[in-house]
């Protein structure tokens, strides 16, 4: 299979023989376009915005005690999140894709649900269940850290399984018997078989997961109740602050939560092709 | 280790995959289990392997029952037909694997894994990726890693049949010289019946979950029991009632009382051998294979009106499958 790949990689390009959007540099200069209208343009406004006031007054706006603690609750709890999702999603993928149960299609098409839900109405339902005048009315979730973590656990629910679903439905199920033939007990071929080869799908729904949480603001407006210090994370923090018109001090936190993003993507990304070198 | 195999049965939703098949494997033999897609061949693999539990039966390997015993204990090295490389692990990780599961000392598995790198001839690669060797050369590698482990039983299940055919001629005979070099108790699974016969002591002709027989190669193909062993293990042409081998179909330009009318449709030249292709008067396809002298003797050319005269033949009763079969020589 990939000895196939290696002689597909190694042949000549034989132009003519692939589809062309009208040569390579039309193609490239829409792809580079679009991109950037859509990405780079928007970025740069809001780095643009932070430094208005220049470097100091940026700095005082990310160094304000209400941004920081704001900044802290979002990178913790979104680690705390993504470190639930790796082993809850890793084994709702491996039930969903090795079990046989009654349901199971059912159960499938409800882990999308967190993605078909407004976050909004997500918020109102975590509400409604754990607020207290809620259905279940537990105390200490609402407007409390534990509710924040809560909603990103429900928001960010997919992302793991949706990414490791597909990877274990191809993993060769014949490495696994040749790994028993050779003595391996069922948690030792888990460990040295299965979880290496799927590291890299569970790595990048982490990394998805961690940038949904960081930015997440819909389902967590009702159900933190947004405590400065105490349950209020950046996205809400940066909306108090355009609410109270500090535009500048909004873009500037802004800025350090897309910094934080895209430093995760990075390592990821670094850490995915690092993994999947010798893959398949 | 010799294999016995009693009265298996195993059932996948109503497909009998296999029904009451017993085998017997001779220590230090080399056997193959031959037979069409879906006749059980692997399923029996399975079994003895214990990657796979028979719903009735026994395993038996060197006389000790093991058909409750897991995989893990059995101590057999089985291969696959593509590979299952660890392809996260290096060679060297690959072939050292069953060893460090066993937790020998990093010396002996570093030795270990040199000596059997060197018996596969893969010395040189022991850093590489599976995603790096060719197919022959992972077959090696796993090979080499059911080997490490030296196991009772080596099982090989369609070990050459991801492999083209250049390669899997040369493994083939690679395979035949390391087993004489190791002498494991080894069985391999093949729909190939000229593999069968090139690589294997023993072949065991299986079709529809049962054994039709077993037996050296030469039995097989001289004294097939069953029609279907007649026609798998070599091939066989119909003529009426008769199965007749291509070698022994004699051509004439006379009839005589016995012989049949057929067609030249075609003359194959392979060479030293020609093979002749003919129908029948029922309309039945017949191939004929001809020495080169023998069809420029006769000065056969397409088109022409032959009689076909059987120099032997067999008759198979009715269903095919029932052991009593007749020889003739009729010529």
């Amino acid at each position: 299979m990939s000895q196939g790949a290696v002689a597909t990689a190694k042949a000549p390009p034989r132009p003519g023989h692939r589809l062309g959007l009208g040569g390579p540099g039309l193609t490239r200069g829409l792809v580079v376009g679009y991109l950037s209208l859509m990405v780079l343009l928007p970025v740069a406004a809001v780095a643009a915005t932070s430094l208005e006031g220049g470097i100091g007054a940026f700095w005082d706006a990310v160094s304000a005690p209400q941004a920081v603690a704001a900044l802290k609750l979002t990178v913790i709890s979104s680690l705390i999140v993504v470190a639930i999702n790796v082993v809850f999603g890793t084994a709702i993928a491996w039930v969903l894709v090795r079990d046989q149960f009654p349901g199971k299609r059912f159960v499938n098409s409800l882990v999308d649900l967190p993605f078909a839900l407004p976050t909004i109405v997500a918020g109102l339902v975590l509400l409604a269940l754990y607020g207290e005048t809620g259905i279940l009315g537990i105390e200490g979730i609402s407007f409390t850290r534990v509710g924040v973590v809560m909603a990103l656990l429900f928001v960010t629910l997919p992302f793991v399984i949706r990414s490791v679903q597909p990877v274990l439905l191809e993993l060769d199920a014949e490495m696994e018997e040749a790994a028993a033939s050779l003595g391996a007990r069922p948690l030792t071929i888990f460990r040295r078989i299965v979880l290496p080869n799927l590291a890299p799908a569970i790595v990048a729904g982490a990394a998805l997961a961690f940038a949904r949480s960081v930015g997440e603001f819909g389902s967590l407006v009702l159900i933190s109740g947004n405590i400065p210090f105490e349950t209020e994370v950046s996205s809400v923090y940066i909306f108090g602050q355009i609410e109270s018109g500090n535009t500048e001090s909004a873009a500037a936190v802004s800025v350090v939560l897309l910094a934080i993003s895209v430093g995760m993507l990075f390592l990821i990304n670094l850490l995915g092709r690092r993994m999947l070198r010798h893959g398949s | 280790m010799s294999i016995k195999v009693e009265n298996a049965r195993k059932q996948f939703g109503d497909f009998v995959a296999l029904d009451d098949v017993s085998l017997e494997v001779r220590d230090g033999s080399l056997t193959a289990l031959l037979g069409p897609s879906g006749s059980g061949k692997s399923t029996l693999l399975r079994v003895i392997a214990g990657l796979e539990a028979p719903d009735a039966g026994r395993v038996l390997i060197s006389g000790e029952d093991m058909t409750q015993v897991p995989v893990q204990n059995r101590n057999v090295g089985f291969c696959f037909q593509h590979y299952a490389a660890f392809k996260h692990m290096t060679v060297r990780d690959n072939v050292a694997f069953g060893l460090q599961i066993r937790k020998r000392p990093k010396e002996e598995i570093a030795e270990r894994v040199h000596e059997l790198l060197e018996l596969v001839q893969l010395e040189g690669w022991v850093d590489r990726y599976p995603s790096q060797l060719s197919g022959g050369q992972r077959q090696r590698m796993a090979l080499a890693r059911a080997l490490a482990v030296e196991p009772k039983v080596l099982l090989l299940d369609e070990p050459f049949g991801a492999l083209d055919a250049r390669v899997r001629m040369e493994l083939r005979q690679w395979l035949r010289r390391l087993h004489d070099e190791v002498h494991v108790t080894t069985i391999f699974v093949t729909h190939d019946q000229e593999e069968a016969m090139d690589v294997a002591e023993q072949i065991v002709v299986m079709n529809e979950g049962a054994v039709e027989q077993a037996g050296r190669p030469t039995d097989l193909y001289d004294h097939p029991a069953t029609e279907f062993v007649m026609s798998f293990v070599g091939t066989a042409n119909r003529i009426g009632s008769l199965l007749v081998r291509p070698h022994d179909v004699q051509l004439a330009h006379v009839p005589s009382s016995t012989s049949e009318e057929a067609m030249i449709d075609r003359i194959v030249r392979l060479g030293f051998e020609v093979r002749v292709e003919m129908t029948l008067g029922d309309g039945n396809p017949l191939i004929a294979q001809l020495t080169r002298s023998q069809v420029d003797e006769l000065e056969l050319a397409d088109g022409q009106i032959v009689y076909v005269l059987p120099s032997r033949a067999r008759v198979f009763d009715e269903n095919g499958s029932e052991p009593r079969t007749e020889e003739l020589a009729l010529a």
